[in-house]
């Protein structure tokens, strides 16, 4: 067989499909703006919900946001929270219905603003739920204000001089904090810029719902998100810019990958 | 040694010319074309197919899950 | 023939609670409800019927439960007082346009703000109009006794999933408080998964099965036609609720003159008020709004025929006084409607209503 004469036809009649949409995805477009992590990990959500066969007994709850209307995107069951309170919201799903899978997708200003008590509260019990965390440093659905996140110095729409230690405080590592409780049993930050860290954030979402499905408490998975709208940059420079200056702030990696705390230790300890 | 020839197939309407794809392939096959889609963006499409090595890393990265890839082993 | 007990109020809605197949109960402590989850605790149901107690961080969080729960399709339910329903108020909203069925308990203290301890009625425009935003009513209870607020629980439920419409037992902190005999209800099972379907549909949110597309629970709709259909929708359950769920009594009114019209605590001091009145001669009956949303404007209205006037007699500035005038207007025959009330958690003396009933109503008009 001459391989240069092989046309794309010929190429996926003979050969195997490696990648496909998940059928989880709807065929709804997605509202994001060109290039936002968003879609990727919808993407990633989906394709590990099928992976483990779950969809039957999945709730999603999703945020006020940009996120806001997941639920028109993966084809599971979902409840829209009111802003910062889908970790409640969780609660009251996951406690009421202990054999079913329960997960957030919360965005900076929800998860760390609005929401701080919900996530540190739904963290210390530890919920039997995943927590999926997109920190873009930016409120994105409301058109680019300073988050919780935002970094020192980064320009937003109500940090018009760069954010200031003054006037805004020092931005939030809630993932260093929300690590440190004990109901916690896997916390982790990722991102998805390149093929490589897609995919060890699928590990990490994987992980952290199957901790979920196991009863292992909270598990919550940080990325680390691009906003080019909000943060004024084509997709491609805003990927160099989150990690010229988001990953030295927010490094990706595990910060606890374990159990929750013993009961008896955990007071001994203290 | 086996060689492997792949191939992609974006869907392009639902492309948004991110060009995040673009970038992410080892092997520069994907461009934005000077086309338009009915939204209006500038679709990825394959400059180089002969180069296409059905790696899948332009459709990992791809927000819009519109890339399917396929590979044939030789 | 139910168990017989002498119990506080707010221990008797926890024993209803629990014996009405309730799934969740997602509180927080406030002054003079916390009796209510502390019962809920020391009972430990989750031992015997599954039924999950959680003391939230806020009422905030609380609410949000509810949301959540009550989204699955389970009997969840909160209790709170004045300023702890205040921070429920956009849950609240949330609910009601998302129609989630679930039952809210406000044992009312004095406000506003932080306000007092002692029991007033100053929440009921924030039951009956509103509390949050936007167009939606909750259907609300008013219990007067210990023994309704046992039974209210039960009937709360049946109709939050009749109507998928969040309901509200508006108690106040004298009922919380106060001992009475109560005959408690039987045990009633929790509905499972299936029951819940085919007792009440399958709009919950417990997993996207084969047959049926994706559940989504949402209050959020940017289309504004849609929205509008929406709260079309919503409205015609609302006029529904006034055509089938008014509920009221009437005390001493088939020959009274004057009319006092009071709910809770305050109808149960009218009662004194009437005795006394009736010993100097004034012909004076009680009318009892039990639902204050659909409140009974159709036997006000019918009373205006023969009466000579009616007052309102509430633990706040006057509020309930304006859907007895709205009532009286409505019947299109004009009918003098005064008001007595003490607010700041003051309760008023049956003394006090007579007096006032006879200088403002009957002395001179």
């Amino acid at each position: 067989m001459d391989t240069n004469k092989l046309t794309q036809e010929d190429i996926i009649r003979q050969g195997e499909q490696v990648y496909k949409r998940p059928k989880l995805l709807l065929d709804n477009t997605m509202h994001y703006c060109p290039g936002c992590s968003h879609g990727v990990v919808h993407r990633l959500v989906a394709e590990v919900i099928e992976e483990l066969g779950i969809q039957d007994k999945t709730v999603g709850v999703c945020p006020v946001g940009c996120s806001v209307f997941a639920y028109n995107y993966i084809d599971i069951d979902w409840q829209e929270a009111s802003h910062g309170r889908a970790p409640a919201v969780a609660t009251g799903i996951s406690r009421t219905n202990p054999d079913k899978f329960v997960f957030t997708y919360q965005g900076d200003g929800d998860l760390a603003s609005i929401g701080a008590a919900e996530i540190m509260h739904a963290c210390n019990r530890g919920e039997n739920i995943a927590v999926i965390f997109i920190n873009n440093a930016i409120y994105g659905m409301t058109g680019g204000q300073m988050a919780p996140t935002t970094l020192l110095g980064q320009v937003t729409a109500t940090t018009p001089k760069g954010r200031d230690v003054e006037r805004n405080g020092y931005p939030l590592k809630i993932t260093e904090l929300i690590a440190q409780l004990p109901g916690t049993s896997y916390v982790t930050r990722q991102s998805v810029e390149t093929s490589a860290n897609v995919r060890k954030c699928k590990t990490a979402i994987k992980k952290a719902f199957k901790n979920a499905l196991a009863k292992k408490g909270t598990s919550f998975v940080e990325v680390v998100s691009t906003c080019n709208s909000g943060w004024k940059m084509n997709p491609v420079k805003s990927n160099k810019w989150m990690e010229e200056n988001m990953f030295p702030f927010y490094p990706v990696g595990d910060l606890k990958d374990g159990d929750k705390a013993d009961p008896a230790l955990y007071s001994k300890k203290n | 040694m086996a060689k492997i020839k792949g191939t992609v197939v974006i869907d392009t309407e639902e492309c948004k010319g991110c060009g995040l794809c673009i970038g992410a392939c080892p092997q520069h096959v994907l461009e934005l074309s000077n086309d338009v889609n009915n939204k209006g963006y500038h679709f990825s499409f394959m400059k180089n197919p002969d180069k296409c090595i059905g790696c899948s890393n332009c459709a990992t990265v791809c927000p819009d899950a519109c890339i399917s890839v396929y590979r044939l082993k030789l | 023939m139910g168990e017989l007990k002498l119990m506080k109020g707010n221990e008797a809605i926890a024993e209803a609670a629990i014996r009405c197949g309730c799934d969740g109960y997602f509180g927080y402590p406030i002054t003079p409800q916390s009796e209510v989850m502390e019962t809920l605790m020391a009972r430990a149901p989750w031992d015997k019927t599954g039924m999950v107690v959680l003391q939230a961080e806020s009422e905030v969080a609380a609410i949000n439960m509810l949301y959540g729960g009550g989204g699955s399709g389970k009997k969840v339910m909160t209790s709170s007082s004045s300023p702890g329903v205040s921070l429920m108020s956009e849950g609240i909203s949330y609910i009601a346009g998302a129609e989630i069925p679930c039952v809210i308990v406000n044992v009312q203290r004095g406000g506003p703000g932080l306000g007092t301890i002692q029991p007033s009625q100053a929440d009921y425009f924030q039951a009956t109009k509103g509390g949050g935003n936007g167009d939606y009513n909750l259907l609300v209870l008013a219990p007067n006794s210990v023994q309704e607020m046992s039974d209210f629980v039960g009937l709360s439920f049946e109709l939050a999933f009749k109507y998928r419409n969040p309901v509200m037992i508006l108690s106040d902190g004298a009922i919380g408080q106060m001992m009475e005999k109560v005959t408690l209800s039987d045990y009633k099972p929790r509905l499972t998964n299936e029951e819940i379907e085919k007792k009440y549909g399958d709009w919950a949110t417990i997993g996207k099965k084969k047959n049926r597309s994706r559940n989504i629970l949402t209050s959020l709709e940017l289309n504004s036609e849609q929205m509008e259909e929406n709260n079309i929708r919503f409205q015609a359950k609302y006029r529904k609720m006034e055509e089938e769920e008014v509920r009221y009594e009437e005390y001493m009114c088939d020959d009274a003159d004057y009319i006092l019209v009071a709910f809770g605590s305050c109808a149960r001091i009218c009662m004194k008020s009437i005795e006394m009145a009736r010993a100097k001669g004034i012909k004076l009956g009680l009318l009892r709004p039990i639902t204050l949303f659909p409140f009974p404007k159709k036997p006000i209205a019918k009373l205006c025929n023969r009466v000579k006037g009616f007052m309102t007699v509430e633990m706040n500035a006057g509020q309930m006084i304006e859907d007895v005038k709205l009532s009286v207007y409505e019947s299109g025959i004009f009918k003098p409607v005064e008001y007595y009330g003490r607010m700041g958690g003051i309760i008023p003396s049956p003394e006090e209503v007579v007096n006032t009933l006879e200088k403002k109503l009957i002395g001179g008009k």
